[in-house]
């Protein structure tokens, strides 16, 4: 891996326990109340168009989703080796986020189906800020990372 | 329902005009970009400085602008949304001379892309969502974040990288009809297929350009608009909107929801038109995939039929409905907020002065993100 870090993320109030969640490896993410269903990223309402409530709470989630949509980057970037993937992952409960996909020893568009099941995992970066990646369900067990 | 319909044919283009070169222009700062269009519009207006009281600008500040230009207009308008802004400034600019705040706008662009002279830089706060959610992930601009949602499209319609390549094929016939183009070589689907990966499914003869240049636009009431040396321009239709800026966050990434829901039919209902009467479109084109979005969001074709309707060349000289006659993004240039050049072709082939002249141009239809899908506009223009 290259030796630079990633541009990391720096928390708000209203983001502050998805990040923490993540240093304890749960997946805490936003559920809202009034229409049930999960959203990404984290604010103290629902955004969901027709619906906006503001009664929501925070949830563990399960950690595993969707393979939504990706792209297989080639370029350079002073934090990853290419080729990687930039993904968008739809979560179980509700939500779109953007992650990476782990456990791939060289990503091709054969491999990763959109719609593909994946699960959450953890990766800690330089300095102990833990962020989260995903891989394909099918192939836990193998390189987790 | 908001109903702009009054305002159609209002307001019209009098003036407009790039930079007098467009491509590498290492001795020319942005704000020189700003100022060398304006002028060259002005010139093709037959206006000086001291006629505008309205400007419109993204990319620096309207007060930036005023200051070195020497106006104080009474009319501003920095919506600064990405490379779409400028026909949201043109939409702005045709409510603010009805109600009369202004009588004659100056809309400006000016990017020093490649070089980056006097340009900002690119500064993202790790606490701004883009920072907390997209960056740590190595998002590195637009290739590999415009790009994010095309699998979805492949997915659900079958669109194929074939079809993605035949956009910039067609857009390339287009560019070597045009001496100001950069890229002028003729290319096939091969081609762009063998290009070096940049973000698959993206090659690099499916990305724009990275240009320097400019271009600017003069408004006025359609009362005062025959009375300049060239023939108006009139504005018929607009529509904006702004849904997202992290790309995760786009709403559908299979259609171009604020195209399809507000920005299209807005312009279409105060244009009072149809796709039929529709003879050009200028589809911004940052990549082979967002012209085949706007296809289908706009409804000039059902959803998922964008990528065959490009690969059957129906946007290529000699097809059914021209696209991107100027080359695009992809062939002519691209600054960066290319929605400047998009307006600047529509206006010259309705004037009949373009370097690839299509016959019988009544009506024009522009349309542009800004960002990332972020934002998006539409203008409908016409020469009658």
């Amino acid at each position: 891996m290259p030796d630079i870090p990633r541009p990391l993320p720096a928390p708000t109030p209203e983001t502050q326990e998805f990040f923490d969640g993540l240093q304890r490896r749960e997946l805490r993410i936003q559920r809202c109340n009034a229409c049930g269903r999960g959203y990404f990223y984290p604010r103290p309402f629902c955004p969901r168009p027709g619906c906006h409530s503001r009664d929501v709470a925070w949830i563990t989630a399960s950690g595993r989703g969707s393979l939504y949509s990706y792209v297989i980057a080639h370029r350079g970037h002073p934090a990853f080796e290419a080729p990687y993937v930039i993904a968008v992952v739809e979560l179980e409960e509700g939500g779109r986020m953007m992650t990476n996909i782990a456990g791939l020893d060289e990503p091709t568009p054969e491999a990763l189906p959109a719609g593909a099941p994946v699960e959450v995992v953890y990766e800690e970066q330089p300095g102990g800020q833990v962020l989260p990646a995903f891989r394909l369900t099918s192939a836990a067990g193998e390189g987790a990372a | 329902m908001a109903d702009s319909s009054a305002l159609r044919h209002k307001v019209a283009i009098v003036g407009a005009a790039e930079t007098t070169d467009l491509g590498v222009l290492p001795d020319h700062s942005v704000l020189q970009l700003h100022a060398e269009s304006a002028f060259n519009a002005l010139d093709d207006a037959g206006l000086t400085l001291d006629d505008i009281d309205g400007i419109a600008t993204a990319g620096v500040s309207v007060a930036q602008l005023t200051e070195y230009l020497g106006i104080l207009p009474r009319w501003i308008d920095g919506t600064a949304v990405g490379g779409g802004s400028f026909l949201i400034h043109v939409g702005h600019a045709v409510a603010a001379i009805a109600a009369g705040y202004c009588d004659t706008v100056l809309i400006t662009h000016g990017e020093s892309g490649r070089s980056r002279v006097g340009a900002a830089a690119p500064a993202r706060s790790p606490s701004q969502p883009p920072g907390q959610f997209e960056a740590p992930y190595g998002v590195a601009g637009p290739p590999t974040m415009f790009s994010v949602p095309i699998v979805r499209h492949m997915q659900q319609y079958g669109t194929t990288e074939e079809q993605l390549a035949a956009v910039s094929v067609a857009t390339r016939q287009w560019a070597e009809r045009n001496p100001r183009a950069m890229m002028r070589d003729p290319i096939t689907v091969q081609d762009v297929l063998d290009s070096r990966l940049i973000a698959w499914p993206l090659h690099l003869l499916n990305c724009c350009l990275v240009t320097d240049g400019g271009g600017a636009l003069i408004l006025t009431s359609e009362e005062r608009a025959k009375d300049f040396p060239k023939p108006p321009v009139y504005v018929l239709g607009r529509g904006e909107a702004a849904q997202h800026v992290n790309i995760s966050q786009m709403w559908d990434f299979a259609e171009w929801t604020a195209a399809a829901q507000v920005t299209g039919p807005e312009a279409f209902r105060m244009a009072g038109l149809g796709h039929a009467d529709i003879d050009h479109l200028m589809l911004y084109d940052a990549f082979s995939h967002t012209p085949i979005y706007a296809m289908e969001a706009l409804g000039f074709v059902a959803p998922g039929e964008g990528g065959p309707w490009f690969a059957e060349m129906h946007s290529a000289p000699g097809g059914s409905l021209p696209v991107n006659t100027n080359g695009g993004g992809l062939s002519y240039t691209h600054t960066g907020m290319y929605g400047m050049f998009a307006i600047q072709e529509a206006v010259r082939q309705l004037r009949g002065e373009a370097a690839a002249q299509l016959p019988n141009v009544h009506t024009s239809l522009v349309h542009a993100p800004g960002g990332m899908f972020s934002a998006t506009a539409t203008l409908i223009l016409g020469n009658e």
